[in-house]
């Protein structure tokens, strides 16, 4: 007689060595597995929450200068280096690694107004109130050697801004005009104005190394191209724009940070109107950095905190502040698009985590697995009311709380004036303005 | 000349038409001339002019008051008249004046000079025009950067660096002893010799460290290893299989590559008919070569040598048989039309060519049908009514016929090729004579591929002429052996390989005919009796009538299961199957949910759910008020009536005219606290959101390849990388090849002459 028996291959479930992980068969059978819906609705809202509860974002801070920090510059080649200048004309290299300063330069008298690393990180340049534009070795001083710049040039003016060619050995410097100079030379090849006002700053397009783009007191961005020597086309805002920065990855999009509290992101092809209005900050934007990656960037403000910014969302999606920090100055966004550093009024420059509830460190694959899922859930439940409330919420400190109350109070009020105005007038004779459309006052060619 | 012109090729009238442009006055002497020997001289001056070498030969000068009349000038032939702008013609073509025609012409045309525009004008449009030439340069980013917006992911860097691999005085280079004991070791090493500077590789050693990467070489060295390897094993196996001489060996050899062949043709004609045809085309090809040739014949010089021997040397006999044979078969028509019936080849042609599923239809007459067979394998019992219904099963009628004839001398080649057969079941009908056909034509050969050849071709032939006498003898074949298939009904069942093949009913005729008697004899006996009826039955000479009452008893049968429609059609579709599918799942759900009673259960709840949902009635009387109370005492009916306040009704419900829906009316607010109440943006339709929430992307739903592929990150940034700015190398654009620096350096602050143009336009 046949008896029937079961009979397994114990190749499918036998591992091979005992360093490899159990094999466990699964039925992928929908009925088996019910209530898929709700089973990730909850894990999307436990994901939600931990994201909560792990943004720790802030690192660390550089304490060392004297005076507040007035700019900062990345190392090209070394992520653990990082340059700032202060307000007492000191030039600090640090070290993010060891968290400390490696090197002190009194580079200036008075303020450091810019400060710029070679593209290939042998050495950096300083501007300072002092009319001078100072050339620095990276490394320091040999032994027995005294701490003093490569070259100097002398100006008649003084230079506000500086900012080095990304491939050759080229810098422009703004002030009064925009002035482009050869490292060997003592005077600009060129220098281009338009209109009589001082520059405050002044940015080679990381992609397009030609093209500059720069942002005077009047108002206004100008857009130059080096190689034809001439400017190209001149945007009028409401109020002032601080500085721009170019997209890294995208070579005709750049974002001003402006007074008026915003940012705009512009396509430089065509500039009467933004691409995206920022808005979040509640008083004068003063820095704004891209992520290398191109799809983020951070602004500092005067109201004390740093935000960063999607590049297609108008509203910021996380706000980074602590009680010591003063009106933040200059931001920068590592190169490797993993941290932040802003440097303040208080002296301090302060290293953040760009993704605040990121884990640092070295992560093994499960680690990273449930990372990506816990990220995909959450965007795929984003839309959720609990959810939504759970990400979007953030501790403000108090003055910014206010403030962000009462101006959207203002904002409310004014659009319903707007509003009015437009319901008691004749159709046609009141235009609507789109909110993009509003910031530009002109655009001279 | 105008005939000469339109003789002439076209360069060579291009030269003649500027004759006249030379001889300017001799035109109106032309037209003056009226004599046709004058034309004909003319015509030979142009023509021997052509040369180009006597072409500035003056033409002489004549007096024109001998050739014009005096009154007046008129040419006849030509019919032309004389113009006096003809005459006038030579002042204006005289190329002394026209130099100072020109002179006079650029005087008059030159204006005042233009006030040049004023300095912001200028620059202005040079701003313009620089704008518009950088935003043009800008625009070859657009598909780049769309690309990268609408990536699924990006992994930064984008370009992943290779780890330079830099030697030692190359990083030595730049580092100079500086501090007293860097220097005074330095030194020590200069004394010693020791390389500090010097290049520490050869220069041989250089290019090959570039020329190729060490896992390269060593891939690059496994698989020439094992290519040789191979080679040899290969030879040495061919100088074995080489010496062997056993002709036995070597016969098996060949009938083991023909089985081969064999199968593969099968196997070919099942999945791809049309290269089955081919092969089949290459066998008539095969056959028209052997007919062409002497080869098999009796002419050759082997043959009559052997003709010789035939007569005492039985061996050689049998080899002048073979021979024969072979040519035979070889010359043998592949596709023989027999009993003239030309239908039933085109009938095979067209089921070579149609794939398998698509004559399914005509399939299932002779081959097991996929659907079928499930069906069996579902029920068997169902089966069992099957196989009743109207045919025998084929392995059975097989048997019968091999039983039948095993007196008959079978060849070798048959047991060799019963495989074949047998899979070739499919194809083959009841057919009972035609399995020995090709006995004795097939033998032992020399050369492998004939052989293939020439089985296959019998075989096809044999299967023509199955296919084409199949239905006819079906029905014979039924009756005769259905004896032996109902003395072991058990057998049967035991034969996996017995697949219980019903024929259908094939014509309209046979359907009317067994719906009719499925009517007819429904109220007949149940079919345990009717089968010993039958078994009396088959004895009966009476076939027709035999075949009827299995049909009737089948019929009942099925009638009881299943519709008779659906039995006889003529393809067994799809929905047969999932209707009984459904049924077993009706069946089952019946069985599972025995004791409940679902409708009564809703019923009461909905009757519950609108009497909650009413609203209450308010009942203001106090027990006591006004008389007496206690226990056992109940307010009169009176006061009750009095004080009782009647609620006023609700709206009517939205379910009251659905009997069996219940609509809920109250808004489940904790649920509605976890739901979207507005349609997000991206999203355009309220389905193609709820579609993304639906799609678990979880590994609990999804298999770890898929819900890794669900879950990648958009982003991607390796930590300690740095990520560099895009760059137009990267991405196959041509990054501008002047550097920035030389173009500033050529044109500081100036406009070029190109741009002064355009800036007057």
């Amino acid at each position: 007689m046949k008896v029937k028996m079961l009979s397994r291959n114990p190749d499918n479930y036998v591992r091979e060595t005992k360093l490899d992980l159990q094999r466990v068969p699964r039925n992928y059978d929908p009925t088996l597995h019910p209530f898929e819906v709700p089973r990730e609705y909850v894990r999307a809202l436990n994901a939600t929450k931990l994201e909560r509860v792990f943004a720790k974002p802030f690192l660390a801070s550089l304490d060392g200068h004297r005076d507040g920090v007035n700019c900062l510059a990345k190392h090209p080649k070394s992520l653990a280096t990082v340059l700032s200048g202060a307000c007492d004309g000191e030039v600090r290299i640090w070290n993010l690694t060891k968290r400390n300063c490696i090197r002190t330069i009194q580079a200036h008298e008075g303020f450091v107004r810019g400060i710029c690393t070679r593209f290939c990180g042998s050495s950096f340049f300083t501007v300072g109130d002092d009319k001078t534009v100072k050339q620095w070795k990276m490394d320091g001083p040999g032994f027995g050697e005294e701490e003093e710049p490569l070259h100097t040039i002398l100006g008649k003016t003084v230079y506000t801004g500086i900012d080095h060619h990304w491939k050759e050995g080229i810098f422009a410097t703004c002030g009064q005009q925009v002035d482009i100079w050869d490292e060997q030379k003592t005077s600009p090849i060129c220098s281009m104005t338009w209109g009589f006002d001082s520059i405050s700053s002044v940015k080679f397009n990381p992609i397009e190394t030609f093209l500059l783009g720069s942002c005077a007191s009047d108002r206004n961005i100008v857009l130059y191209d080096m190689r034809q020597a001439t400017p190209l086309k001149k945007v009028i805002l409401d109020m002032r724009t601080n500085t721009i920065c170019w997209n890294p990855m995208e070579a005709f999009i750049f974002t001003a940070a402006n007074e008026d509290y915003n940012l705009y992101t512009f396509d430089m092809r065509a500039l009467d109107t933004p691409v995206m209005v920022h808005m979040d900050h509640v008083s004068a934007v003063l820095d704004v950095d891209y992520s290398p990656t191109g799809k983020e960037f951070v602004s500092a403000s005067f109201d004390k905190s740093i935000r960063i910014f999607p590049v297609d969302k108008s509203r910021s999606r996380e706000v980074y502040h602590t009680k010591r920090m003063q009106h933040v100055i200059c931001v920068k966004w590592t190169s490797d698009s993993k941290y932040i550093m802003c440097g303040s009024d208080e002296m301090n420059i302060r290293l953040w985590k760009a993704n605040a509830s990121e884990k640092l460190g070295v992560l093994t694959s499960r680690e990273k697995t449930a990372k990506d899922y816990n990220q995909k859930l959450k965007e795929k439940f984003q839309y959720h009311p609990h959810i939504k409330r759970i990400a979007r919420h953030r501790h403000l400190p108090k003055s910014i709380y206010s403030q962000i109350q009462e101006q959207r109070i203002m904002k409310e009020a004014r659009r319903r004036k707007e509003v009015n105005r437009l319901k008691h007038s004749k159709p046609g004779s009141v235009p609507i303005v789109s909110e993009k459309k509003k910031h530009v006052v002109a655009v001279v060619k | 000349i105008r005939a000469a012109k339109s003789l002439l090729a076209p360069r060579e009238q291009e030269e003649l038409e500027d004759l006249p442009n030379d001889y300017p006055s001799s035109t109106s002497e032309d037209e003056g001339d009226s004599g046709g020997e004058r034309k004909h001289q003319k015509l030979l001056e142009a023509i021997s002019s052509l040369d180009g070498k006597n072409r500035r030969k003056l033409a002489e000068r004549s007096e024109a008051s001998l050739k014009v009349s005096e009154f007046t000038v008129s040419s006849k032939g030509s019919g032309e008249r004389l113009v006096l702008s003809d005459l006038l013609e030579p002042v204006k073509t005289s190329s002394s004046l026209a130099t100072v025609k020109k002179q006079l012409n650029r005087v008059i045309s030159k204006k005042t000079v233009e006030l040049p525009l004023n300095k912001e004008e200028v620059e202005r449009i040079h701003r313009e025009v620089a704008f518009n030439k950088t935003s043009q340069a800008l625009s070859k980013w657009d598909p780049i950067v769309q690309k990268n917006r609408q990536a699924e992911q990006l992994v930064f860097p984008l370009i992943k660096e290779q780890s330079a691999f830099a030697p030692m005085e190359h990083v030595l280079n730049a580092w100079k002893a500086r501090t007293p004991l860097e220097q005074e070791i330095f030194n020590l090493l200069c004394k010693n010799k020791q390389p500090v500077t010097d290049p520490l590789l050869t220069p041989v050693e250089k290019a090959s460290l570039k020329a190729m990467s060490l896992e390269m070489a060593k891939m690059r060295r496994a698989e020439l290893q094992r290519a040789r390897t191979l080679q040899s094993y290969y030879e040495a196996r061919a100088r074995r299989e080489k010496k062997i001489k056993s002709k036995k060996y070597h016969r098996v050899l060949k009938k083991g590559k023909a089985k081969n062949s064999l199968k593969e043709f099968e196997k070919l004609r099942k999945t791809n008919p049309a290269a089955a045809l081919e092969e089949l085309e290459k066998l008539e090809k095969a056959r028209m070569m052997e007919r062409m040739s002497l080869k098999h014949q009796n002419s050759g010089k082997w043959a009559k040598s052997k003709a010789v021997m035939a007569k005492y040397d039985l061996e050689a006999r049998q080899a002048m048989q073979d021979q024969l044979a072979r040519n035979k078969e070889l010359t043998q028509k592949v596709q023989v039309a027999s009993e003239s019936e030309e239908e039933e080849g085109g009938e095979e042609e067209v089921d070579l060519l149609v794939p398998d599923a698509v004559n399914e239809a005509h399939m299932t007459a002779d081959g097991p049908n996929p659907w079928m067979v499930r069906n069996h394998s579902d029920d068997a019992k169902e089966a069992e009514i099957q196989k009743d219904s109207e045919q025998l099963p084929e392995p059975m009628a097989n048997e019968a016929s091999e039983s039948e004839e095993e007196e008959r001398p079978v060849a070798e080649e048959e047991i060799l090729l019963k495989e074949f057969k047998e899979s070739q079941l499919l194809r083959k009908m009841s057919g009972l004579n035609q399995d020995t056909k090709p006995v004795g034509r097939q033998e032992t050969e020399d050369s492998s591929t004939q052989e293939v050849l020439s089985k296959l071709r019998g075989l096809s032939q044999k299967l023509n002429k199955d296919n084409h006498q199949c239905r006819k003898q079906n029905m014979g074949s039924v009756r005769t052996v259905l004896s032996t298939q109902r003395e072991g009904p058990a057998g049967e069942e035991e034969e996996p390989l017995l697949l219980q093949r019903p024929e259908r009913a094939q014509t309209l005729e046979e359907l009317k005919e067994l719906s009719k008697e499925g009517c007819f004899q429904n109220e007949e006996l149940p079919r345990p009796a009717l089968e010993g009826q039958q078994v009396e039955r088959n004895n009966q000479p009476s076939a027709p009538k035999k075949k009827r009452k299995e049909q009737m008893i089948d019929l009942q049968n099925i009638l009881t299961t299943k519709s008779p429609s659906m039995k006889s059609s003529a393809v067994p579709t799809i929905e047969e199957l999932e209707d009984e599918q459904e049924r077993k799942q009706k069946q089952m759900i019946k069985e599972a949910f025995a004791g409940d009673d679902v409708i009564r259960d809703f019923l009461k709840e909905k009757r519950e759910t609108v009497e909650a949902s009413k609203p209450n009635d308010v009942d203001l009387t106090l027990p006591g008020w006004g008389e007496w109370g206690g226990v056992g005492l109940k307010p009169s009916a009176k006061k009750r009536r009095r004080f009782l306040i009647k609620a006023p009704e609700g709206p009517p419900r939205k379910d009251k005219n659905l009997p069996n829906v219940i609509i809920n009316e109250k808004r489940n607010i904790h649920a509605a606290a976890h739901q979207v109440r507005v349609l997000p943006y991206p999203f355009t339709h309220h389905q193609q959101f709820e579609r993304t929430i639906q799609t678990p992307i979880g590994s609990t739903w999804n298999t770890q390849r898929a819900s890794q592929k669900l879950t990648t990150p958009k982003v991607v940034t390796k930590p300690g990388h740095i990520i560099k700015p895009i760059k137009a190398e990267d991405v196959g654009y041509r990054s501008s090849s002047r550097s920035d620096l030389s173009v500033i350096q050529r044109n500081p602050k100036q406009l070029s002459i190109h741009h002064k143009k355009q800036l007057k336009k």
